[in-house]
């Protein structure tokens, strides 16, 4: 790549952040954080695997408040990046990508994602 | 008038020669993860604090089992041709991009077999 010194586009030192990016950029990391949660899940198959005494082992591990903290943290990135995927799915039907409707979808997958969080919680 | 040739509009590939494989295939895992995630979830949250018994019994019946493991084959492949983007667009380095894209995609499908085959292990165990 030799593209010192040509002007690159976003600014992103000027760029006003807005919804719309915003939310953009958070599903590329929610995707990523999602995947690294995955050795979480991994870990819990392993252990079930492996029989009742390592599985005894991550139960105490899962039960750990900050192991619990990141899982909760977890679980909204994997409902967002869900919800926003849909919104997506629609986008690339060709539907919803006027400016309000952008909005609108925006909040909705943002409000979504904090309930579905909150409720898996409360059923746990 | 197109300046393309008949063959390449034919192929369908576009100029940079891969076509809408990735593309798609990564919008028919979208579609596929919306109701096996939903399930998962709901399934972890009736198993939470449940003994080694239990969610072994729940790993055997054949329906959890066979819709974990396909979770679990379509999850780590959406998450890798995912992973191929963010990669894809940020680091420029070549070489660097190579190694990465490298480790990603191995970590991926290691992180896929070795959880289907603890499923399998817990299904299929004595």
């Amino acid at each position: 790549m030799s593209s010192h010194g040509r002007p690159l586009s976003p600014h992103l030192q000027i760029y006003r952040p807005q919804l719309t990016s915003l939310l953009s950029v958070t599903h590329r990391g929610t995707g990523v954080v999602n995947t690294i949660g995955t050795v979480l899940l991994a870990y819990w198959l392993i252990a079930l695997a492996r029989g009742p005494e390592s599985y005894a082992e991550a139960q105490a591990f899962f039960d750990f408040w900050l192991v619990k903290l990141a899982l909760f943290g977890w679980t909204f990135s994997v409902f967002y990046h869900l919800c926003n995927g849909i919104r997506h799915l629609f986008w690339d039907a060709g539907l919803g990508y006027d400016i309000p409707t952008l909005y609108k979808s925006g909040y909705l997958v943002l409000a979504m994602a904090c309930v579905l969080t909150v409720l898996t919680w409360l059923l746990v | 008038m197109s300046l393309r040739t008949p063959l390449a509009r034919a192929k369908g590939l576009g100029s940079a020669h891969e076509g809408v494989g990735h593309w798609w295939v990564q919008r028919v895992t979208a579609v596929a993860l919306v109701p096996l995630v939903l399930w998962m979830v709901w399934s972890l949250i009736g198993l939470i604090g449940a003994d080694y018994a239990a969610v072994r019994d729940w790993m055997r019946h054949p329906i959890n089992g066979g819709l974990l493991v396909v979770l679990l084959l379509i999850l780590f492949h959406h998450a890798a041709l995912g992973l191929q983007v963010v990669i894809e667009d940020y680091l420029h380095a070549e070489g660097v991009k190579l190694f990465v894209m490298a480790v990603a995609k191995f970590a991926m499908y290691l992180l896929a077999a070795i959880c289907v085959f603890s499923v399998l292990l817990v299904a299929l165990g004595g």
